[in-house]
């Protein structure tokens, strides 16, 4: 088979073979029509859920302006940029929270509480909320929750915000673009299965049997 | 709802098929190609994986990035509508028995995002109560199968190897992939334990079968449907939309089917049904009516289609109508595979599955457990969606990284630092094993509860027995054992006991249902013959998972495939002889 002809089909939608419109019913006139109306799902979405979908998203936002503030300074800590990628708001982490909460209510009294103690504790200890208080301070803080086998017992409450939240931020960040180009995931392209590479089976030390080579398929080139 | 009447369709069809899955699409392939006008009713909505696309996403084109609703329970990707419970569509449970009911609501059912798994029963499969004087045999044996199961083979395509093992039958095989790096590992820790992998049976084409489908471009998606090549089975894309072409189906898509016609002389004449969109009411006439709806909603169809001929319910005078019901057993742990830290990347999405997988490979005269189970592996390098490094915490303080002990938790540069270290090390198996049909396991019409069309809902009663438990006991032992041989560490479902029967899955959770509506020689023990055919009613036949007598430790599509197929082909015959 002639790969890049197979690839260059299979990326036209060619290589399926057309589409088939008989029998066609009000149902699917239907979807069709509800579907464009949907901009924010990129994806096939069945009647019932464009019903559920318009709703979710019809909300009002669920974070006020001082807790997105607070989220945002929270997860850039969490996921910074460094040399490999960019930053959780660069990856637009804290817009993914917000949407999170709303899909998935048990998420929302576990963040709102766990950032207005995180606000309490930094009153009492600098008299400011969490989000004014200095880079020092703030990573002074994070430091106390951040590491659940070694947090004082008194902190535990910030314990299981902050890994509620680095979560949430890792979870939305390496499901980014940008995460997921930092993670090096090479998949979700047309390819050709061919085996582990050469050079990572000679790693491992492992090696196919004369019995795999023979009875699975390979491609050449 | 002011003006209430029942709409007759006027086409008068040759078979009027309840359902589009497996079953349902077979039979609307074989009949529609042999020229006879068929009427499928569909309880879900119209879909075409042509254009209701999901393959090839990103985890950013759902905003929740892949997670899953109430909706689509298997993720936002995965091609499935409908889900553990439906608005409106309530079942019941007797106190004290479980049963967790997945019902696909859409043009194709299940087929659209199942494992394809296709595995062929063997010979011992179709005659277990001859071998160990538990459940009942098949009216039917491997070899009246066999010819069937090589036709589906060569017409949807296979992957797999002939291996020459009794139970586990050789068939018509395209070339299986090569196993993946966790899996080569796998094949030899399991192997250490005396436990056989071959190359995996999957559905899918790895090679050309035909101009209409193309071949499989390894993005390990079958889950979401393969619309860009239609290299995977599903009932739209290899049956349905295929048989459309002849012009002799008409597809009723969000039609829920009330109950089987009959007329004086016991006949069914049709099938009545429900239109969702307007809640109108329609009947449509057939000479035969074949259920496909899925083992639960073919028996409560059955059970609720009751007349003065079939006052038991319809092909229910044997009264196992609904009993014997039982899903595959399952069980499963997971973990990760240090020597897979650190690890180079490259793009091992192969197909959407397992490449490797062990069948059943011990003598269960030997065991204190009757049936076998076999066994399915995964791991690797997946596409990362909702929950990726979820509980990071957990894994960060245990293991060096990059030569560094690290306190648990963290964040920072050092924390995306562990997210890419431990990316693709997880690894993980599951068993899938034979449960016992029991007439004691059963669905039964709900005398007091109905969905919101007015329909008798079903109520379940099923229990599993000390079989099911032991043989659950005796996976997580397997799966340690390769787990350890392997020096993978386990992070869960190694901690299972007595107490939560080791981890065995709820009953009806494995998605493979059957039993409901058996077949048997004896029409005082069976609802239909060995053609799927209703002993009772001689037009009325069920092709889906409901006709099992018992469904071995393979999954049962590839059989209800072969069935269907068999059942059509009779029913053809029989109207040729003016039998139907």
């Amino acid at each position: 088979m002639d790969r890049r002809k197979s690839l260059k089909l299979i990326a036209t939608g060619a290589i399926a073979g057309g589409t088939i419109a008989t029998g066609c019913t009000t149902g699917e006139e239907k979807a069709k029509e509800v579907k464009s109306a949907e901009p924010v799902f990129a994806l096939d979405r069945s009647p019932d859920e464009l019903v559920y979908e318009k709703k979710l998203l019809a909300q009002e936002k669920f974070f006020s302006e001082h807790e997105m503030s607070t989220i945002t300074v929270l997860a850039d800590i969490i996921i910074p940029k460094d040399e490999v990628s960019g930053s959780a708001s660069d990856a637009k982490v804290p817009e993914f929270i917000e949407f999170i909460v709303k899909d998935m209510p048990q998420h929302q009294v576990p963040l709102k509480g766990g950032l207005r103690w995180l606000d309490m504790y930094c009153l009492k200890q600098y008299g400011k909320a969490f989000k004014d208080c200095s880079s020092q301070q703030q990573i002074e803080v994070v430091d106390a929750i951040a590491y659940p086998n070694k947090a004082k017992a008194d902190m535990k409450q910030g314990v299981a915000f902050f890994s509620l939240m680095r979560n949430l931020t890792v979870t939305g960040f390496y499901t980014s673009e940008i995460g997921v180009k930092d993670l090096g995931y090479a998949g979700n392209r047309p390819t050709q299965w061919n085996g582990v590479p050469p050079e990572v089976l000679k790693q491992y030390n492992l090696a196919y049997t004369e019995k795999e080579l023979n009875e699975c398929v390979s491609f050449s080139g | 709802m002011g003006d209430f009447q029942i709409k007759k369709q006027p086409k008068k069809y040759d078979a009027v098929i309840v359902g589009s899955g497996a079953g349902g699409g077979m039979a609307a392939y074989i009949l529609a190609h042999a020229g006879l006008k068929v009427c499928m009713i569909e309880a879900g909505p119209m879909y075409d994986p042509q254009k209701n696309v999901t393959q090839l996403k990103n985890p950013w084109d759902s905003p929740r990035r892949g997670a899953s609703t109430k909706l689509r329970p298997f993720g936002d990707f995965d091609a499935c509508y409908g889900g553990w419970s439906l608005e409106g569509e309530p079942y019941t449970k007797e106190s004290g028995t479980q049963w967790d009911w997945w019902r696909a609501r859409m043009l194709g059912g299940r087929t659209n995002h199942w494992g394809r798994i296709s595995l062929r029963f063997g010979p011992r499969d179709f005659k277990r109560k001859s071998i160990d004087g538990l459940g009942e045999d098949w009216p039917i044996g491997y070899e009246e199968v066999k010819p069937f199961y090589d036709r589906v083979d060569k017409m949807i395509g296979i992957f797999g190897t002939n291996e020459g093992l009794e139970n586990d039958p050789d068939g018509i095989f395209l070339k299986p992939p090569k196993p993946r790096l966790h899996e080569l590992f796998i094949k030899n820790a399991a192997t250490q334990a005396g436990v056989r992998v071959i190359p995996s049976r999957l559905s899918i084409l790895t090679q050309k079968l035909n101009d209409d489908r193309g071949v499989c471009f390894f993005c390990g998606q079958c889950g979401r449907n393969c619309s860009m090549a239609k290299a995977d089975f599903s009932s739209p894309n290899v049956l349905i939309y295929p048989a459309l072409k002849t012009g002799n189906i008409d597809v009723v898509a969000n039609a829920m089917a009330r109950e089987v016609l009959t007329n004086k002389e016991g006949l069914a004449t049709g099938v009545s049904y429900v239109n969702k969109d307007d809640m109108t009411e329609y009947q449509v006439e057939g000479r035969v009516v074949i259920l496909a709806a899925s083992a639960c909603e073919s028996a409560r169809l059955l059970l609720n289609s009751k007349s003065t001929r079939h006052p038991n319910g319809l092909a229910n005078n044997s009264n196992v109508v609904g009993k014997y019901l039982h899903d595959s057993t399952g069980a499963a742990l997971g973990g990760v595979l240090p020597q897979l830290f650190d690890r180079k990347r490259y793009n091992e999405d192969g197909v959407g599955g397992m490449h490797v997988y062990s069948p059943w490979w011990l003598d269960n005269k030997k065991l204190d457990f009757p049936r076998g189970y076999h066994i399915e592996y995964w791991g690797g390098m997946g596409q990362p969606s909702y929950g990726f490094n979820w509980g990071i915490e957990s894994l960060n303080g245990k293991y060096l990284v990059k030569g560094k002990k690290k306190e648990a938790g963290g964040y920072g540069a050092s924390l995306k630092e562990d997210n890419r270290y431990f990316y693709g090390a997880g690894v993980g198996m599951a068993g899938r094993g034979e449960a016992i049909p029991l007439e004691s396991n059963y669905c039964e019409i709900d005398p007091t509860v109905v969905d919101k069309y007015g329909i008798p809902v079903l109520k379940f009663n099923v229990k599993w027995s000390d079989n099911e438990i032991k043989q659950a006991k005796h996976m997580k032992e397997t799966f340690k054992e390769i787990m350890h041989n392997m020096g993978a560490v386990i992070t869960w479902g190694g901690d299972d006991d007595e107490k939560n029967n080791w981890g065995l899955s709820r009953p009806g959770e494995i998605i493979h249902e059957a039993g409901t509506v058996r077949m048997g020689n004896d029409p005082r023990r069976s609802a239909l013959n060995k053609w799927s055919q209703a002993h009772d009613c001689k037009n009325l036949f069920c092709v889906d998972g409901g006709q099992f007598v018992s469904q071995a430790d393979k999954n049962i599509t590839w059989t209800i495939l072969a069935l269907s197929m068999r059942a059509s082909e009779y029913i053809i015959d029989e109207m040729k002889k003016q039998n139907l």
